[in-house]
């Protein structure tokens, strides 16, 4: 069975975007409407065509499958199947199954009278992705900017992307989104650990209470951020982890095409140094 | 719907200060009159303070506050006592380990003596701060969960500055004490190893790093997202269950057909958050002691493709042996 002990009572009609009461229906756990079955549509079209692309391609071997945009010579053409034509169409079936997915989101939120959070954060994952795969790439002309469909091969281009620019870790933005991942990643094992060590208490202690929480966090470091805080900040530091490894990547190539090293050229010349 | 968003603290209403829940005998008192910054109630709590300092507390702010100095100082010799030119050329400057001539033993301390003592001291800093992440749980009676997750990390630290150093027979490879000259020593060893992208581990880090973002993210939003029904009061729902909890696990099951509980969901965040430094630190273990190029490596287990050989054969002078 499907259904959690108190799911029942949940499983309401209502909150569709579009459709009205036609797909307002679940097939197991999952809710399905309108936008579950454009989901599904782009989801299953765009897997069938890299797997296509797989069957074309040199080998089965899952690490080194790979479906690579079409060559720069391009720009911003369509190309044909076989030489890229593939990568834009499952591009565009990815965008279709991201932009459905939030959609969908947006409906399941409306039918549980939730807030649109998650849907607002899932939409700062779609934009990294539009950000890397169309907006950067129409900036510099060519679909062949984008970064391929393979395991290995979306490293390569990582690294191969990065060098062009001498050392990637001297961009400034790039410094940003690395400490805000970090940073999140640090306030997430602070935040788990607390909820469980105030949950999961010393053996024979009863469970405690959010006043243990923030006495715990003043004793620590002087100050609780406390229940509600803490999720916002979470939340605040993670969309802001992917606003800046967007615009880490944009600027690189758009708006700066030297190293990045060079870039701190202007600090090292400021007057104020004379 | 979309009024109640509950993004900041609208209506701040402020009584009195928490003075903590009281310790138990022995311990220190806490430090500090607590206040109220208004802006921070935006977000969260507006109270800042107290502190428990204690005496690990103060012992470790002691040998970090050496260290920092230590660091600070040998900087500020680098640019020959400039205190303009320390601020203008800070993000370049470093205190180094020393030249791998000297191997394990204690250089002079102009050519990574200092490096070695200040290791010595942020380690026994860290150490310290450790033992009071802990002491402060058990005193207040709770679980030890945000003291073994800061020990991933120093397990990490300890990897980049102690045991692969050892392992490799040489200081030299530690990491530098600087903002640039530390994201230079992340390249050449990268570079160094054939690429540390084909290290599995290092793979492994990242998604857990990704994985943790994520998970913030989706935890963050879903608690915001039910905070109308009292959904911020984790504790609470996670002993009795309340609807918060319930439209929370719906959510996420019909949105993708599984959920989390309003406590496991906490384990997968700590679980995520330490496998991030504790499986890297294992990939940067493995990088030079057991493997020496993770693209090779990669090749010979069919990760990644072989190419034509384009150029002759070449040696790593690094592998003939030899002193640098």
């Amino acid at each position: 069975m499907a259904m959690l002990s108190f799911e029942k009572k949940y499983r309401v009609r209502g909150g569709t975007l579009i459709g009205g009461d036609l797909f307002d229906f679940w097939i197991g756990p999952f809710y399905v409407g309108f936008f579950g079955v454009t989901t599904a549509f782009f989801a299953l079209l765009g897997t069938a065509m890299i797997v296509w692309g797989a069957a074309m391609g040199p080998t089965w071997n899952l690490w080194q499958i790979s479906i690579a945009p079409p060559d720069l010579s391009y720009g911003l053409n369509f190309a044909p199947m076989n030489e890229g034509g593939l990568f834009q169409i499952i591009t565009v079936c990815a965008l279709g199954a991201f932009g459905s997915w939030a959609l969908r989101q947006v409906e399941i939120c409306r039918k549980l009278g939730m807030g649109y959070h998650v849907p607002f954060a899932f939409s700062f994952a779609i934009l990294a992705f539009v950000t890397l795969q169309v907006i950067r790439p129409v900036l510099l002309g060519a679909w062949g900017h984008a970064f391929p469909y393979g395991i290995y091969s979306h490293l390569d281009w990582v690294s191969n992307v990065a060098y062009q620019y001498l050392h990637f870790h001297y961009n400034p933005w790039h410094m940003i989104a690395a400490s805000l991942f970090f940073a999140t990643t640090l306030a997430l094992s602070l935040h788990g650990g607390l909820v469980l060590s105030a949950t999961n208490p010393k053996k024979g202690e009863p469970v405690k209470s959010s006043d243990h929480e923030d006495t715990f966090f003043r004793d620590f470091i002087g100050y609780s951020v406390g229940t509600l805080g803490i999720h916002r900040l979470g939340l605040f530091l993670a969309l802001a982890s992917v606003w800046f490894a967007a615009l880490c990547i944009v600027v690189s190539g758009p708006f700066w095409t030297r190293g990045w090293p060079e870039w701190w050229g202007w600090w090292l010349n400021l007057p104020i140094w004379m | 719907m979309a009024e109640y968003q509950n993004l900041f603290t609208a209506v701040q209403p402020t009584g009195p200060v928490h003075m903590g829940i009281p310790l138990p005998k022995g311990d220190w008192k806490r430090t500090g009159t607590p206040w109220l910054f208004h802006l921070l109630g935006r977000l969260g709590n507006a109270q800042i303070g107290p502190v428990y300092l204690g005496g690990l507390g103060v012992a470790s702010l002691v040998f970090g506050t050496l260290a920092f100095n230590i660091i600070g100082f040998n900087m500020l010799a680098a640019v020959d006592w400039s205190p303009l030119q320390l601020v203008r050329q800070l993000f370049w400057l470093a205190l180094e380990p020393p030249p791998p001539s000297y191997g394990l033993s204690f250089p002079p301390l102009a050519e990574g003596g200092w490096w070695l003592i200040v290791g010595f001291l942020l380690t026994t800093s860290l150490f310290l701060w450790w033992a009071r992440t802990y002491r402060r749980a058990r005193q207040l009676g709770m679980g030890t969960h945000v003291a073994w997750a800061f020990a991933a990390a120093i397990w990490l630290y300890l990897v980049c500055g102690f045991f692969r150093p050892i392992m490799m027979g040489s200081w030299s490879e530690a990491v530098p004490f600087g903002i640039f000259p530390h994201l230079d020593w992340v390249s050449a060893l990268s570079l160094r190893h054939g690429n540390l992208f084909y290290n599995p581990f290092h793979a492994l880090s990242i998604v857990f790093l990704y994985g943790s973002v994520l998970l913030f993210a989706m935890h963050g939003a879903t608690i915001l997202a039910v905070s109308r029904y009292g959904g911020d009061r984790e504790i609470e729902q996670i002993v009795d269950r309340g609807t918060a909890s319930e439209r929370a696990a719906l959510f996420w099951r019909w949105t993708m057909g599984f959920n989390a509980s309003m406590e496991s969901i906490h384990r997968w965040a700590w679980w995520f958050a330490v496998l991030c430094p504790l499986v890297g630190g294992i990939g940067i273990l493995l990088t030079g002691p057991v493997v020496d190029n993770w693209y090779l490596w990669s090749m010979k287990h069919h990760v990644v493709p072989s190419y034509p050989a384009v150029f002759p054969l070449s040696v790593d002078p690094a592998l003939l042996g030899g002193k640098p």
